[in-house]
């Protein structure tokens, strides 16, 4: 047998036979067992099956075909089987088998799992490397899965919170949009949308102009107990949320009072104000931290030089300081926005039902009746989140280009 | 930058050059700024200016924490140990029950019962005896219904007194002759000129009523408060309560003379001297005869230990202890919960935190080691469930872990589970874990991986060249190195961990709750605010406790957002 030789990994490669092979087939009859007998086979039927299928298409696609056609032949093989085996979930789960196969037979026989790791590793110390790669994988897919789930089950036409036998034979019937529709219509919904979309403005506005202020004192050469004042500014973040809804579920029920009887505001009024205040306060820590670090990197000499050409403290400040450190104030600010959005506890126990959230309607919703619409809001939730992240982290680019700390 | 006609010599005010002149001129003194006063003097000056205009832009920010965050939060303190309402609700009991002893008598004598029978009195006109009851009744339970049953019957006891006063002279049937003797004038004109609009003039005692009838001055005080205020009526056309004549008897058992000042003096000194043939009422029966829990040592003795203003009650009670007659001891076994609690959140954020660690280690290991460009792509798959709001991802978990759910569904397909025998992994502490390992996971990899970036990767080829095999190498240089970023990751989960409420209470069923999910139970439930308060700074002491280690640790400025 000629031994085929990869000039990238510059090192003789496995004999096919007693290398790839078994591999394949072991590969084969895993997925095999664990797939195929759902189709009526029982589990040694399928892993014979998915052994002789796997054997047979990495001897035949790594020998005779070039990578490219290999795989896509060996996902529309595997594909049409399933589809005939197990109609159109069977064939999403054959080109799934197929996908993987094709890409294991080129990965096991070119020497491609040699690539991260240099020429002189043990075989050990590559298996090693492959096997921590996989284990990444699982822990990014942990991590991601469960988030992009709820998107194809906020789909499902039945008021079910799992696939149905229906959404698994991709049966268009069995998706709807009619959650996004009780979304968007209900007022049960509509009024805690209207809710959140009043209060954490409100709040992010009152925490950023505060704290950047508070920031930009704090950044001064000379600040009498610094250390002791930002642990103050930083306790929201650091003080348990539960803890902190009590400690103010105490005092705002008095302020409640307080300010309709002696300056006359309406229940309403005054419930909006204190989960506003309240918020805020939660909010301030993360508008410190984000705008505290972006001042790090400000070029002091640069207020220096606009008061030397006559600017005033005000014009300083809006002309030359506010423009450098923007987008560390308007990620705070995305920040305590979106701890406002999110916020749970405090508006819990602070706030009274007019004053119901979002997320207070969606948690009411998992503790009592579950109504898949909480998926289709959370769906909306998940693309408002990827929007913010994605603002984010353009915008910490940008700030890190501004202070030159990074090239790109 | 000077020209020929504003050179230095030419300029009559202070320069660097002058301060310097007349610093040289003066070899032995301080030395000088250009405006000629020390220079010590004048940098302290520009530094004090500069301190201020730092806490001047700092000081609004710090007024509202301090006012929104940090005075709710004392105050929250200050509840856990404030037991001000038994004192407040019944002054009169509290006083004569201090001097009981339970050894020597098992239930407190009468004048225990007549002071009890005028504090409900004033207390059920307020409604403040069913508050009361349900305070005492966190510590003995059945106070509440004793005390809302003998509520609705105090009214009757001491009527006795009532009728005998009234036989004796139907003039003390009148609410105007208790008005003569015991307001003072300036209120009665007052008390008639009032007109219904505006406040009503505070009533009054007469100088002098209070000595020599101590007892009717103060429950008539209170009667006519009680009558302004709830009733929103006058004194002087309510009929006057029987714990009053209750109170007028007692007082004028015991009170040698009457002064002859006194309005009514004459009526007052008939009736003091017919007081002595009155036909008494036995209080303590009325009292045993609306509800036998009167009568037990365990009601009166809590009433006696629960009637300083501040107690260490609510935190005796959040550990499961109790006090007794004969010191601090535990609750009966069924009743103690909290330590429980208190170490299953301990256990379980701990269980949660070592998860974090072993997920987040080797993520944060790959991200710091890839590329740049690869990383960043990464990145986002880490930031993502950073950024997705809590309730998203524990409806995901939810939907995922539910029994029909989707990863017991894929089991039961892929044929690892029987249909029948579908595992348990929601409502109970597996799925706490799992969702709240997940939720935070970022916290963990975050740190762990700012701190892995700063090590270089030149450190392990070097060991490794140096002989050293990869598990050596690993263990030896790499690992001490990133401790702290283990450190500053374990500290920040297990603090956010053994404060969560959301995840436990919906994936916890009852197995896998935390201590929080207690406070908001007191809070929202069982209304009993002063343990939710206790639960509370006990777990802020823990939680400040392990921030001071985490400040040693990292150090407070260096707590990192987002990478």
């Amino acid at each position: 047998m000629a031994i085929a030789f990869n000039p990238t990994a510059a090192k003789p490669l496995r004999p096919f036979a007693s290398f790839s092979l078994p591999l394949m087939i072991a590969f084969g009859a895993i997925l095999g067992g664990a797939l195929l007998q759902t189709w009526d086979m029982g589990p040694g039927l399928g892993m014979i099956t998915g052994a002789v299928l796997a054997a047979l298409l990495g001897y035949a696609l790594s020998h005779h075909l070039p990578r490219k056609t290999g795989r896509l032949v060996s996902l529309g093989l595997v594909g049409v089987l399933g589809f005939i085996l197990g109609g159109p979930l069977g064939g999403l789960v054959g080109l799934i088998i197929g996908a993987l196969l094709g890409w294991a037979a080129y990965w096991l026989t070119t020497g491609d799992y040699r690539r991260g790791v240099p020429v002189y590793s043990t075989s050990g110390q590559t298996l090693w490397h492959n096997a921590f790669k996989f284990i990444c994988g699982f822990i990014f897919f942990f991590l991601i899965a469960p988030i992009l789930i709820v998107i194809p089950l906020s789909f499902n036409a039945e008021n079910f919170f799992t696939f149905t036998p229906g959404m698994l034979a991709l049966d268009p019937d069995a998706y709807s949009v009619k959650h996004y529709q009780d979304f968007f219509t209900n007022p049960n919904w509509l009024q805690p949308l209207k809710n959140s979309l009043i209060i954490a403005p409100i709040a992010t506005i009152i925490s950023v102009s505060l704290g950047t202020l508070a920031a930009i004192g704090l950044s001064q050469s000379h600040v009498p107990f610094r250390r002791g004042i930002m642990a103050i500014l930083i306790s929201p973040m650091i003080v348990p949320l539960i803890i902190s809804a009590t400690g103010m579920f105490f005092f705002y029920s008095q302020l409640g009072l307080w300010m309709e009887q002696y300056l006359g505001m309406s229940k309403d009024l005054t419930g909006y104000i204190k989960v506003i205040l309240a918020h805020a306060a939660l909010g301030i820590p993360f508008v410190i931290i984000t705008v505290t670090a972006t001042l790090v990197g400000f070029d002091r000499s640069l207020t220096r030089a606009a008061a030397n050409m006559g600017a005033g403290p005000a014009k300083t400040f809006f002309k030359v300081q506010m423009p450098l450190i923007l987008p560390g104030v308007i990620s705070g600010g995305l920040f305590a926005f979106i701890t406002s959005f999110d916020e749970v506890v405090v508006v819990l126990f602070v706030g009274a039902a007019a004053q119901k959230t979002l997320p207070w309607q969606m948690f009411t919703g998992l503790r009592e009746q579950i109504s898949p619409t909480i998926l289709a809001v959370a769906t909306v939730l998940v693309f408002v989140s990827i929007c913010l992240l994605t603002t984010v982290e353009l915008l910490r680019r940008r700030s890190e280009r501004l202070r030159g700390m990074s090239p790109g | 930058m000077s020209n020929a006609t504003t050179g230095p010599d030419n300029l009559t005010g202070v320069t660097p050059d002058t301060g310097l002149k007349i610093g040289q001129s003066d070899e032995s003194g301080p030395m000088l700024a250009a405006d000629g006063t020390p220079l010590k003097k004048s940098l302290n000056r520009a530094l004090r200016k500069q301190k201020i205009r730092a806490l001047a832009l700092i000081a609004p920010l710090l007024i509202f924490i301090l006012a929104t965050f940090i005075y709710p939060i004392g105050e929250m303190l200050f509840r856990s140990v404030e037991n001000q309402i038994v004192g407040e609700v019944l002054p009169r009991t509290v006083r004569v029950l201090a001097d009981w002893e339970s050894e020597n008598d098992p239930v407190p004598g009468d004048a225990v019962f007549s002071a009890l029978t005028k504090d409900m009195m004033v207390a059920v006109e307020e409604k403040n005896h069913t508050r009361l009851g349900s305070r005492l009744n966190y510590e003995v339970s059945g106070v509440s219904s004793l005390f809302r049953k003998s509520g609705r019957s105090v009214d009757d006891f001491g009527e006795v007194y009532t009728d005998q006063f009234i036989a004796l002279d139907p003039a003390w049937e009148d609410p105007l002759t208790f008005v003569s003797i015991f307001a003072d004038e300036a209120w009665v004109e007052a008390d008639a000129a009032y007109d219904g609009e505006g406040r009503r003039p505070r009533f009054l005692l007469r100088d002098g009523v209070g000595e020599v009838l101590p007892q009717t001055a103060s429950m008539y005080r209170d009667f006519a408060r009680v009558v302004q205020t709830e009733d929103e009526d006058s004194p002087t056309e309510e009929d006057v309560w029987n714990s009053v004549y209750l109170a007028l008897y007692e007082d004028l058992s015991v009170q040698p003379d009457i002064p002859a000042g006194l309005p009514q003096a004459e009526m007052l000194a008939t009736a003091r001297g017919a007081v002595a043939d009155f036909e008494t009422a036995d209080l303590r029966a009325a009292f045993v005869d609306v509800d036998e829990g009167w009568e037990e040592t365990r009601v009166w003795q809590t009433i006696q230990q629960y009637s300083a203003p501040y107690t260490t009650g609510y935190f005796l009670n959040s550990v499961d202890l109790q006090k007794t007659p004969d010191g601090v001891d535990w609750r009966p076994e069924n009743e103690q919960i909290y330590v429980t609690l208190f170490i299953r959140t301990m256990i379980m954020s701990t269980i949660i935190t070592v998860s974090c660690i072993l997920l987040g280690y080797p993520v944060a290991w790959l991200l710091a080691n890839l590329p740049a460009s690869k990383a960043n792509l990464l990145m986002i798959l880490v930031l993502l469930p950073f950024w997705t709001s809590l309730l998203v991802r524990t409806s995901a978990w939810k939907a995922l872990l539910q029994n029909q759910g989707v990863i017991n569904d894929l089991a039961v397909w892929i044929g690892i589970v029987a249909d029948d025998n579908r595992l348990a992994l929601i409502n109970n502490a597996t799925g706490t874990v799992i969702a709240m390992t997940h939720i935070l996971l970022p916290f963990m990899i975050l740190p762990l991986y700012s701190v892995m970036k700063t090590i270089p990767p030149s450190y392990l080829r070097a060991a490794k060249s140096l002989g050293a095999t990869n598990v050596t190498a690993f263990r030896r240089v790499y690992f001490p190195q990133s401790v702290p970023g283990i450190g500053a990751g374990s500290i920040l989960v297990f603090i956010l961990s053994i404060g969560y409420y959301i995840t436990p209470e919906i994936v916890g069923g009852t197995k896998g709750v935390f201590i929080s999910n207690r406070i908001a139970y007191h809070i929202s439930t069982s209304l009993n605010w002063g343990l939710a308060a206790a639960l509370g700074s006990i777990l802020l002491a823990v939680v400040l406790l392990l921030y001071w280690c985490y400040d040693r640790i990292v150090g407070i400025d260096n707590v990192k957002l987002g990478g």
